[in-house]
């Protein structure tokens, strides 16, 4: 017990221990969950979505070096794709940034896409608020970028950076819709590379079908060549100029709210269908409910209204 | 599993080895498994290595070394482990291990050593019968 | 035809090659029908030199029994040099351990455990010096598998040469020197792409003016075998990097390509589906020399040559009734043979477990004797040639391997298609498949999915000192400590300086060996100017 205190002391092991759990939301792990809450909040939340081949993971990488540089803590997120046959999943984006394995700044952690117990998303956001809680300054979160959780992930984050290669302008199509209109930076790495000019215009045309107010962040287009350290420092300055506009602009707050909105009825949804398991699972009542709308004896709609009623007349939670 | 959580594995190679075909084949097959495989990369120190397993909460990090180093890498990783009160966590290991070496490693902590030629199938039903997911709170501290 | 032969069930649905190329029940002269002799077959020593590269082959001179060998320090390896040698080795061929490997001097933290275990340690040049003692540098060829340091062993090597007043025109021998396939496959990796390969076009460059008989890169396919890909593979991605290689050198230096291609050098690995190799070999020539003389216009015949050496396959042994391996590696060796290699390793039974003993490396080398001598395989060269088996399957990896090589070509060459991780996933992909075959039974491994036994009869195995590494150690401080410390730093500051231009780096490397600088430090001047190759992808 007493994980949620170790974590606010920075312990790792009690941090990737509770990590674990609340994913599976166990009961006690939702315990310290509650105790950590009200420290968390603080970190910059950097989500960064790229085509495979974009050089994302080397992006990060050098990344974490700036950010150490300035003396910042770190938090990394990589989100891989579980196998859709077996569910399990081969999580490898560490690999590029095991050279920071034994920085105590730095903390990574690999997360798979499936099998989380509320989903994808809540699972990301419980993940946030505990890096939160252990004290990062920043928390990168990497995704691939083509489920729709992972664009709640973006929106989740405090800054969106899209990763981009010359030579791979059709990924863009394949981008999940909702990633490319909330992006805040684009990246355009490997700059050395042929090509590069027709992204940069093929993004420019998109941006400019935009409308954007008079003191909205226009999104800031950069290009990088991550493996040489080069434009890094642009991104970093990009980052910092997007936090500080939020902020003045009063769209901190407001982006503060409505990722507070989205996460209660995300917990309210998967709560209120635990709920709906736990009670189908004591009696047959949920399936009596399902064989009268099978055979048109009730509508749907007044099924769920009946299984609402007797949850609030039940009371237990 | 007896609870239907995934185990978390962390496949590491220790060393300046650079021979990953069967680190390489056993995530896979790990994961064709059903379990959340975490790659090292190639070229870890024992300290890269622990340090990983911590942050990713594994209960199980498999080591492969084919350079002949393995008495000294794999013990020193179990030796990071005690010192970082994580020795729970599973450790095995595999590679060009003399059978000679085998009992002196499993002295040492590795709990099961898996030479060339052996299935896959008994190593991930290995990992099933031996290894359990960590449980909330009962995980020695 | 089909009518004639009596249609009994066969033992399994289908029959592959360890490749999984499937194979037929019988062969006829329809599967060789568009066989023109004289464009696809031919005579050993002319165009397309399918049937071998000289004219009179192993009628004329046996391969080079060339065991690959290294242990502990260099004295202990010395020993066994001669040991080899007098047991009738005709060439040498050197393995270093881990650090030396990955440009590592033995007291690094991270050679902490690896020094002399799977190969000599080097530290400096007087570490070379008492692996060559006694050895007639002028009268044997050595081989050196080093990769990225390359320059640095080869410049230890020059040295020892020098000093014994034996003429660089005399000696001969391989560096390895290719890092493309260490990208793809073996992994010792040290510096980017880009400054690994300007490293070797300079190697190709010095060895083409000084060092005549030096064959100055080994491209190399053994250890894309090794990784797991199939025999096509293994053909294709070594054909590839050469491709890439010529290029360069061609770019770069501006070389005419007669001048340093008969000096392009190979290596493949000898596996265990006999017909399968012999055909790789051969198609392996034929393809080589069409790419010289038709893509890369040579016309000295000699550029069009494919020289390789082979080594039978290691991952084909298991550690499960270890003698059964001495079988595997007679039939790899036969392959080889018959495949017209110009020099070959054979493995030792115990390789799985340990570096080999004296017991066991005799053995090996009296396989390649009692085949060169007794088996009678040497009497005739290219005897499977017309077969309709071999002569069909050698037209089918051609083709194969083609499709990989032009598809490569629209990724932009290898070293596009390495970033992009295309060689490293389809040998992941093969080697698991061929892992799955084993598992369900497909492919039988004796010893281990049938008449396993389960009892363990070893050998008795190499024992290593456990000093070795404190002594290597101890050495190498006492080197430091007594040579001339300034002309050594001169000598790194000068490399250093040169890493800043294009100027050929063998001169520079030469001076800072010869001043005992260690070969981590020479490695560290390089991975200070150029960065450190960092793995990006797990590629599964």
């Amino acid at each position: 017990m007493g994980l949620a205190k170790r974590i606010l002391q920075g312990d790792v092991r009690a941090t990737a221990r509770l990590l674990r759990e609340v994913e599976e939301e166990l009961p006690g792990a939702i315990d310290e969950l509650k105790v950590l809450y009200p420290h968390t909040g603080r970190s910059h939340v950097v989500g960064i979505t790229g085509a495979p081949g974009s050089g994302k993971s080397t992006l990060i990488d050098v990344l974490i070096d700036a950010y150490r540089r300035e003396n910042k803590t770190v938090g990394v997120i990589a989100i891989d794709p579980s196998s859709p046959f077996s569910g399990g999943a081969i999580l490898g984006d560490r690999i590029r940034m095991q050279r920071h394995a034994t920085d105590e700044g730095v903390f990574i952690r690999s997360l798979a896409t499936r099998g989380w117990h509320g989903g994808l998303s809540k699972a990301a956001a419980n993940v946030i608020h505990i890096m939160d809680a252990m004290g990062r300054d920043v928390i990168l979160v990497e995704t691939v970028g083509v489920g729709q959780a992972e664009v709640d992930i973006m929106n989740f984050a405090h800054t969106s950076l899209v990763a981009l290669v010359p030579g791979t302008g059709d990924w863009v199509q394949t981008l999940k819709a909702g990633i490319l209109e909330i992006a805040d930076i684009f990246v355009i790495n490997k700059a050395d590379k042929q090509g590069v000019n027709e992204v940069e215009v093929e993004l420019q045309a998109m941006l400019q079908m935009g409308a954007y107010s008079a003191d909205a962040w226009k999104p800031r287009i950069l290009l990088t060549e991550a493996i040489n350290n080069k434009g890094i420092d642009d991104v970093m300055e990009a980052i910092r100029q997007h936090r500080e506009s939020l902020i003045a602009s009063g769209r901190y707050e407001a982006h503060l709210r409505e990722r507070s909105r989205l996460e209660l009825f995300e917990v309210l949804k998967s709560s209120l269908m635990d709920r709906v398991f736990r009670m189908a699972s004591e009696d047959d009542y949920v399936e009596k409910l399902i064989d009268d709308l099978a055979s048109r004896r009730v509508d749907p709609y007044s099924a769920a209204s009946e299984v609402l009623k007797r949850i609030v007349r039940e009371g237990k939670f | 599993m007896t609870s239907g959580r995934k185990l978390r594995i962390l496949v590491a190679k220790p060393g300046l080895d650079g021979h990953d075909r069967g680190a390489k084949i056993l995530a896979r097959a790990y994961r064709d498994a059903g379990f959340e495989v975490i790659y090292s990369g190639l070229h870890q120190t024992p300290e890269q290595i622990v340090q990983a397993a911590l942050q990713e909460d594994v209960d199980l990090i498999g080591l492969s070394c084919l350079s002949g180093a393995h008495m000294y890498l794999f013990p020193r990783v179990i030796d990071l482990l005690k010192e970082s009160k994580a020795e729970d966590i599973t450790v095995i290991g595999g590679g060009i291990i003399p059978m000679d070496d085998i009992p002196k490693l499993k002295k040492a902590g590795i709990k099961e050593v898996f030479l060339p030629g052996g299935s896959l199938k008994d190593m991930v039903d290995w990992a099933k019968a031996n290894v359990e997911p960590c449980r909330y709170g009962e995980r020695k501290e | 035809m089909e009518g004639s032969v009596e249609q009994k069930p066969e033992r399994m649905e289908r029959f592959s090659t360890v490749s999984d190329v499937e194979v037929k029940r019988i062969y006829t002269p329809e599967d060789v029908k568009d066989l023109d002799f004289a464009r696809d077959i031919g005579y050993p020593g002319t165009f397309p030199f399918t049937r071998g590269c000289q004219p009179s082959m192993y009628r004329g001179r046996e391969w080079t029994f060339r065991m690959f060998s290294g242990m502990g320090s260099a004295a202990d390896t010395n020993k066994r040099w001669h040991l080899l040698l007098g047991q009738g080795e005709t060439g040498l061929s050197t393995a270093f351990d881990f650090p030396t490997l990955m440009g590592y001097d033995s007291d690094c933290p991270r050679a902490r455990g690896e020094c002399g275990k799977c190969g000599v340690a080097i530290d400096t040049l007087t570490d070379f010096e008492i692996l060559t003692d006694s050895i007639p540098l002028d009268g044997v060829t050595t081989s050196m598998t080093i990769n990225p340091p390359a320059p640095v062993l080869w410049a230890m090597y020059l040295a020892v040469a020098e000093k014994n007043g034996i003429d660089w025109d005399k000696i001969g021998g391989t560096i390895q020197n290719d890092m493309l396939k260490e990208f793809i496959a073996q992994k010792t990796l040290m510096l980017p792409p880009e400054p690994s390969i300007r490293l070797i076009s300079d190697t190709v460059e010095f060895g083409t003016k000084y060092v005549p008989r030096w064959n100055t890169i080994s491209i190399s396919g053994y250890h894309i075998r090794e990784a797991g890909s199939t025999a096509v593979q293994e053909l294709a991605f070594t054909l590839a990097d050469g491709i890439a290689y010529v290029q360069d050198v061609l770019e770069r230096k501006k070389l005419d390509v007669d001048s340093f291609a008969p000096r392009l050098s190979f290596f493949f690995n000898s596996h265990l589906d006999f017909f399968e190799e012999i055909a790789k070999f051969r198609a392996a020539r034929r393809m080589w020399a069409k790419i010289m003389r038709y893509r890369f216009k040579a016309e000295d015949p000699r550029s069009w040559w494919m020289r390789f050496h082979t080594q039978t396959a290691g991952c084909s042994l298991v550690a499960q009734q270890p003698y059964n391996n001495v079988i595997r590696t007679t039939a790899e060796a036969l392959a080889a043979v018959m495949g017209g290699t110009q020099s070959l390793h054979t493995n030792s039974l115990d390789e799985t477990l340990a570096l080999p003993s004296e017991f066991a490396v005799t053995i090996a080398l009296r396989t390649q004797q009692i085949i060169a001598d007794e088996i009678g395989v040497a009497n005739t060269i290219d005897p499977m040639a017309g077969s309709y088996f071999v002569e069909s399957l050698t037209n089918e990896i051609e083709e194969r391997a083609w499709e990989y090589i032009n598809r490569i070509d629209e990724m932009g060459g290898m070293l596009a298609a390495i970033e992009r991780g295309f060689p490293q996933r389809e040998i992941a992909d093969a080697a698991y498949h061929y892992q799955q075959q084993i598992e369900g039974g497909e492919k039988v491994v004796i010893g281990v999915n049938k008449y396993s036994t389960g009892e363990q009869v070893y050998p008795p195995l190499l024992q290593m000192s456990e000093e070795l590494e404190e002594e290597q150690i101890a050495r190498m401080i006492e080197v430091k400590r007594t040579r001339d410390s300034r002309k050594a730093l001169q000598s790194l500051n000068a490399l250093r300086a040169a890493c800043k231009t294009d100027k050929n780096m063998m001169p520079y490397v030469l001076e800072a060996v010869k001043a005992y600088a260690t070969e981590q430090e020479i490695c560290d001047v390089w991975r200070d100017m150029f960065g450190e190759y960092r793995e990006s992808s797990v590629h599964l």
